[in-house]
């Protein structure tokens, strides 16, 4: 037998209810500031993340409203064409600082930055992430990347879209270099994260859990971080060429002087079509623990999930052609880009099979978590099919820059990274916090959600087929009907996510206490008590199964699941002997 | 690197004392450091990665530019460089060494002597930039040599040629810009984009190198200057930093403490400088040795 070692701090005899846990283990504002404890760390990641989600999500809403008419609601001009285009680069300015907060604050950091952060190091049974220093710099670099997106809109917001494609952004009258030194900083933020994660992984790995005994979660985990070293520092340097064209007008990427501004496209893209794949693997890991939990099920398929996450993020590298078929790219490069698009949407699918094949015959319970899987394996599918029909070159020559493309990316962005998010959110949180939300109200939320989702964004991808340009103020009165369509959803989203924000806040003071393992999951993290001590584990876990829930029974007397005498077979666990 | 770490009773109390509370043994920790460093050391590639891409782009579409301005710069102090550059590197490797076996006299020497050779490399480069300065050898609308590489004066470009080496400034440049982070000089008519039947040569097809060995310099060699400036002004920030952080190990050498139980610090900052000695090892013939 395998001994758990070195555990400095397990030796502390069980207590049936633990007093202190890591909420209240320090209450000065510097115990939180300053602390170095990863779950705490990852509140703070919550709590950031969630504020600029609420502040992305208010700018979404204008763009809606400014659409409700055709020439617009909110920016329009007053009958000249100079006025309109006065009034049209407000607009401009919304739905740039829209996506980038969503794309740079809220869906890249969102995952790893909370939920991984707080999960990942219980789910391996270890007390901290390798550096926790390291991860605190990292969320400062986040929180000051996002003070400085702030500072830069005050002064003068950035209007490129969130691509900053040159030469506009060279030339535009915005602060385009303070906005981009703290997406820098934002890019150094991942990198550190990813850094940490992986070697997080490879050594803190507790004797007994080899590779292939890991929770998805962290397969998933790995992977993104993979992704996170490997291409940010691309957008990095991009990004720095991008600050020097502007201070110092070093014209790598200007026309004017001799560059070449399609360069910073090949690099844009370099680095952001991997990092769609930051944004998704971690939903998708999420996916991965909450099916086999609440199908009560063995997850099907464990190495093709697995294996699947780092393919994805190895192919992810070879396929940035993709946004750039009609910007100058030759026909060849075009051809072959679009066959290994084709073949990037192949994982995925391996994924999307694989939970279904383990929900088949299932004892399938329907709490909130599970409801919002299943509305992410429906978007998800929405949209990463048409990912592949933008991927087929020459549909893509008429789709490029319509308002297909803005439907497409909604439905992986919102429809899988962010209700993947939100359905995490769900399953940890009585861990998080030690309470229980009211069911039934987050079940009809996740309803009303999925609705406004859907009413939001397939409207987009009518008028895209149709030709509705992206990035418009205005529209033609065609489109009209789709467009109040959208608008009524992204409304009905915002009622949504007021409900959920008002019954998360209520649970934290009013909800039931959450036992240790309210869902019945088989991973390490629900050995601990919710929420969890300052030093995780009061004693060490013994490492098994995640997914086998045979040994799980619903006690009514504690409101959760408990271990009965395990089943003496070969896969019998390690045992901790500290 | 880790099995020259020879642990005797006291060094091994050192050794615990350094161990943070989640890692289980000095070795897993030193594990989880190093392989934390290199992965780190990879995403610093990889940041040098996008200028050789954008390197390798400029020169396959404009081989006459890079021929024509490399001769402008001067190998001998590349190659001295570089060989300073060896030097520092075998002399951090020994400090690595020194300190894993507990010599603190020589690990001091080594640290020092590591720091003066990358002053050395910073103060002969700093002398080529000035002399770069000096000629009007720069980036963007700062390039205004009035010699050619070859001492001769540089013939006036006429035709299409002068309209594209000639560009019309689009972004006010300097600290200037800098003060008003981008608010002032700008022209944001329209798009400064040349219409595409003249083309800047960044879309166009590249120019032929029809005049090149001599007086007559090809257009857009501004492009060479800015890559060039990039490249060694990042690598030169690197060396920068690494003088700063070998100081910080100098003085914690002197009040001795690294010996065999303790000397992470030193070993990462060793693969550090390894690396940056390295990127200077592809610089130096990409910039300075275009034939
Ligand atoms: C599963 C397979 C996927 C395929 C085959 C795919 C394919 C494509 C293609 C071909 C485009 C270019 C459309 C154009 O500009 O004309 C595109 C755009 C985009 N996709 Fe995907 N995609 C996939 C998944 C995802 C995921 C998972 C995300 C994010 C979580 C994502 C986010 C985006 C974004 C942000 C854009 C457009 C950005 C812009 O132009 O502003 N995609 N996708
Ligand atoms: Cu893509």
């Amino acid at each position: 037998m395998t001994t758990f070692t070195g555990n400095n701090f397990g030796d502390t005899p069980v207590v049936a209810a633990q007093p202190d846990n890591y909420l209240t283990h320090g209450k000065t504002i510097g115990s939180w500031l300053f602390t170095l404890d990863h779950k705490r760390i990852g509140i703070m990641y919550l709590v950031t993340a969630l504020l600029a989600f609420f502040i992305g999500g208010m700018l979404a809403e204008v763009i809606r409203t400014q659409l409700l008419v055709p020439q617009g609601l909110i920016f329009h001009g007053t009958g000249s064409v100079a006025s309109s285009y006065a009034a049209y680069r407000y607009y401009n300015q919304v739905f740039t600082l829209h996506g980038i907060i969503m794309v740079f604050l809220v869906l890249i950091p969102i995952v790893p930055g909370a939920l991984g952060n707080f999960a990942m190091p219980l789910m391996l049974g270890a007390k901290d992430v390798a550096f926790p220093k390291l991860n605190l710099i990292s969320y400062y670099l986040y929180l000051v990347g996002a003070i400085l997106a702030i500072v830069s809109t005050v002064l003068g917001a950035v209007d490129t879209g969130w691509t900053f494609y040159t030469p506009f952004s060279i030339q535009t009258e915005s602060y385009v270099v303070v906005m981009v030194l703290g997406i820098f900083l934002v890019g150094f933020s991942s990198i550190f994260t990813g850094i940490n994660f992986m070697v997080t992984i490879h050594k803190l790995r507790p004797p007994g859990m080899s590779w292939f005994r890991m929770p998805l979660f962290l397969w998933a985990i790995y992977s993104t971080s993979l992704i996170q070293v490997a291409a940010t520092p691309v957008v990095g340097i991009t990004f720095v060429l991008l600050m020097m064209e502007r201070v110092m007008g070093i014209g790598i990427f200007n026309p004017a002087l001799g560059g070449n501004p399609v360069l910073f496209q090949e690099f844009f893209w370099f680095y952001s079509h991997p990092a769609v794949y930051i944004m998704i693997l971690p939903a998708m890991g999420i996916v991965s623990e909450i099916i086999p939990t609440f199908s009560r099920k063995h997850i099907f398929g464990y190495e093709f999930i697995a294996l699947s996450s780092l393919a994805i993020a190895l192919i992810g590298f070879l396929v940035w052609g993709h946004h750039i078929f009609v910007n100058g790219q030759s026909a060849e490069l075009d051809a072959v880009f679009s066959f290994l698009t084709f073949i990037v949407a192949v994982p995925s699918a391996i994924k999307v099979w694989n939970w279904l094949a383990t929900m088949y015959k299932g004892a399938i319970v329907l709490k909130t978590p599970m409801l919002y899987v299943l509305s992410f394996i429906v978007l998800f599918t929405i949209g990463g099919l048409t990912g592949v029909v933008l991927g087929a070159l020459s549909e893509d020559v008429v789709l490029h820059d319509t308002y297909f493309v803005v439907g497409h990316f909604h439905y992986v962005m919102m429809g899988g990274t962010l209700i993947g998010f939100i359905a995490g959110m769900h399953y940890w949180w009585p861990k998080m916090f030690g309470r229980m939300y009211n069911e039934t109200i987050a079940q009809w939320t996740c309803v009303v959600l999925f609705i406004g989702i859907n009413l939001t964004f397939f409207p987009q991808l009518v008028v895209g087929a149709e030709g509705m340009p992206r990035r418009y103020a205005s529209y033609l009165p065609v489109y009209q009907p789709y467009m109040i369509a959208s608008t009524i959803g992204a409304y009905i989203q915002l009622v949504a996510f007021l409900t959920m924000a008002g019954y998360l806040m209520h649970s934290l003071f009013y909800g039931k206490k959450a036992p240790a393992n309210p869902w019945g999951s088989g991973s390490l993290e629900w050995e601990t008590a919710s929420p969890p001590p300052h030093n995780n584990f009061e004693t060490t876990p013994s490492v098994g199964d995640p997914y086998d829930y045979s040994d799980l029974v619903f006690d009514p007397a504690v409101n959760g699941y408990v271990h009965i005498e395990k089943p003496a077979d070969s896969l019998a666990p390690v045992t901790a002997t500290h | 690197m880790s099995e020259a770490i020879a642990i005797n009773p006291t060094d091994e109390q050192v050794a615990r004392a350094h161990l943070a509370h989640h890692f289980d043994t000095p070795q897993q920790q030193f594990d989880a450091g190093t392989l934390g460093m290199w992965m780190f050391l990879a995403t610093e590639m990889l940041l040098f990665s996008g200028l050789f891409c954008a390197y390798a782009v400029f020169r396959a579409t404009h081989p006459e530019v890079f021929k024509y301005a490399g001769q402008y710069l001067d190998p001998v102090s590349g190659l001295i460089n570089a060989l300073i550059l060896l030097t520092s590197g075998l002399t951090m490797a020994l400090a690595v060494r020194f300190a894993q076996t507990g010599k603190r006299v020589a690990l001091s020497l080594c640290l020092a002597l590591t720091m003066l050779g990358g002053v050395g490399f910073l103060a002969i480069h700093a002398k080529e930039y000035f002399d770069n300065g000096q000629a009007k050898l720069l980036w963007g609308t700062h390039y205004a040599p009035s010699v050619g590489p070859n001492g001769k004066p540089v013939a006036p470009i006429t035709g299409l040629a002068a309209l594209v080496a000639k560009p019309k400034p689009v972004a006010s440049s300097g600290w200037h810009a800098l003060k008003s982070l981008g608010k002032a000089g700008f022209v944001v008519s329209h798009s400064a984009i040349m219409p595409a039947s003249i083309g800047p040569a960044g879309v166009a097809p590249a120019q032929k190198p029809a005049a090149v060995a001599n007086a007559f310099q090809p257009a857009n060699v501004q492009i060479f200057f800015g890559i060039y400036f990039l490249m060694t002004g990042l690598h030169s920030l690197h060396v920068i930093i690494g003088i700063i952080v070998i100081g910080w190990l100098l003085i914690r050498s002197l009040r001795g403490e690294f010996g065999p139980g303790y000397n992470a610090p030193v070993v990462y900052v060793g693969m550090y400088w390894g690396v940056v000695d390295m990127v200077w090892m592809f610089l130096f013939p990409l910039l300075y040795l275009i034939h």
